[in-house]
């Protein structure tokens, strides 16, 4: 499985979504199930699945799923 | 095995909460100001009770210092059961005889470092099966004190965020409760001079002042399961201190 593949299966595992969601344009709060209490229960789900620790920062500006693909970059996370 | 993050552990009632830690077989992160004390805290326990303990130094006001310390127990562990956010600072004065240094100071280690602590702590101790969070406030901030308005504030600003955490945690299975202390023999009380010692021991009713292991005995109560049903309280630990 890609790191691409593991990133959206998080997103849907996190927010409650159907297997075949479409998450590449997710937007926090655009989506009704991605919530501030729901945005921590992703945050938890993709540090679990990449282990890494995700700052105060980062976890406050991940407003969609590409910037969760820039910020798991600085953490070394190459998501292709 | 389970693991504790205790700040402000090289001396007082962060290194007698870090003791007993060690002695129930926790795994340990330990903070200090200053790297030499917060080292020896850590071989110490290490070497008496075979656990493995981490440690870093730094200024808690500053918030990277906290988060090198969370990172260093997810890097070290990958979990975190329970966090004593303990490091502070004590400074008396009188109103309108305060350095504006010293108001800043206070609030920054006290109110400020409390609340980076928790901040950066809460995401992985959300993963633990039974989280656990105590705080040190201060009899001077539930209670307040002539002489020391400025550090009572700070340490009220740790009631307010327990309270609050405590019912904003309650959710995700994250107990928060602190500590009041009355007057305890460490170094904070340096700053009291003797007659003034005499006269807390004096209001006391238990006819003395309390030690780091009074307080560190209610903090790992606090931790453990035995508190399983108690979040959102302040524990006074004071010896019946009426001020």
């Amino acid at each position: 499985m890609t790191e691409l593949q593991r990133l959206r299966d998080a997103f849907r595992t996190a927010l409650d979504l159907p297997a075949d969601a479409t998450v590449d344009d997710l937007r926090y709060q655009d989506n009704e199930k991605w919530d501030s209490l729901a945005h921590m229960s992703l945050v938890a789900t993709i540090e679990d699945e990449f282990s890494v620790m995700i700052d105060t920062d980062d976890v406050i500006g991940m407003s969609s799923f590409d910037e969760a693909v820039r910020i798991l970059g600085k953490y070394g996370v190459d998501v292709k | 095995m389970s693991v504790a993050l205790v700040t402000g552990a090289s001396r007082g009632i962060g290194r007698a909460t870090a003791h007993r830690l060690a002695e129930q077989g926790y795994d340990l992160v330990l903070h200090g100001h200053g790297e030499a004390g917060v080292a020896e805290a850590a071989e110490a326990l290490s070497g008496k009770f075979g656990v493995t303990v981490k440690h870093a130094a730094g200024d808690i006001a500053d918030p990277a210092t906290s988060k090198a310390l969370v990172r260093l127990a997810f890097e070290t562990f990958k979990r975190l059961d329970a966090l004593v956010v303990n490091a502070g600072t004590h400074a008396a004065g009188m109103l309108g005889m305060t350095p504006d240094a010293t108001v800043e100071r206070l609030f920054a280690v006290n109110a400020a470092g409390a609340a980076y602590t928790l901040q950066n702590a809460v995401r992985l101790l959300a993963r633990a099966e039974k989280p656990s969070v105590v705080l040190t406030a201060s009899i001077t901030g539930t209670h307040g004190v002539a002489g020391q308005a400025v550090y009572a504030a700070s340490k009220a600003a740790v009631v307010g965020l327990t309270k609050s955490a405590a019912k904003e945690l309650g959710s995700r299975g994250i107990r928060v409760n602190a500590v009041a202390p009355g007057f305890i023999a460490t170094d904070m009380l340096d700053t009291l001079d003797e007659a003034g010692r005499a006269e807390r021991i004096a209001d006391t009713a238990l006819g003395r002042l309390g030690t780091a292991e009074d307080v560190a005995d209610v903090i790992t109560f606090l931790l453990s399961d035995q508190a399983r049903f108690v979040t959102g309280q302040i524990i006074g630990v004071d010896g019946g201190l009426t001020l």
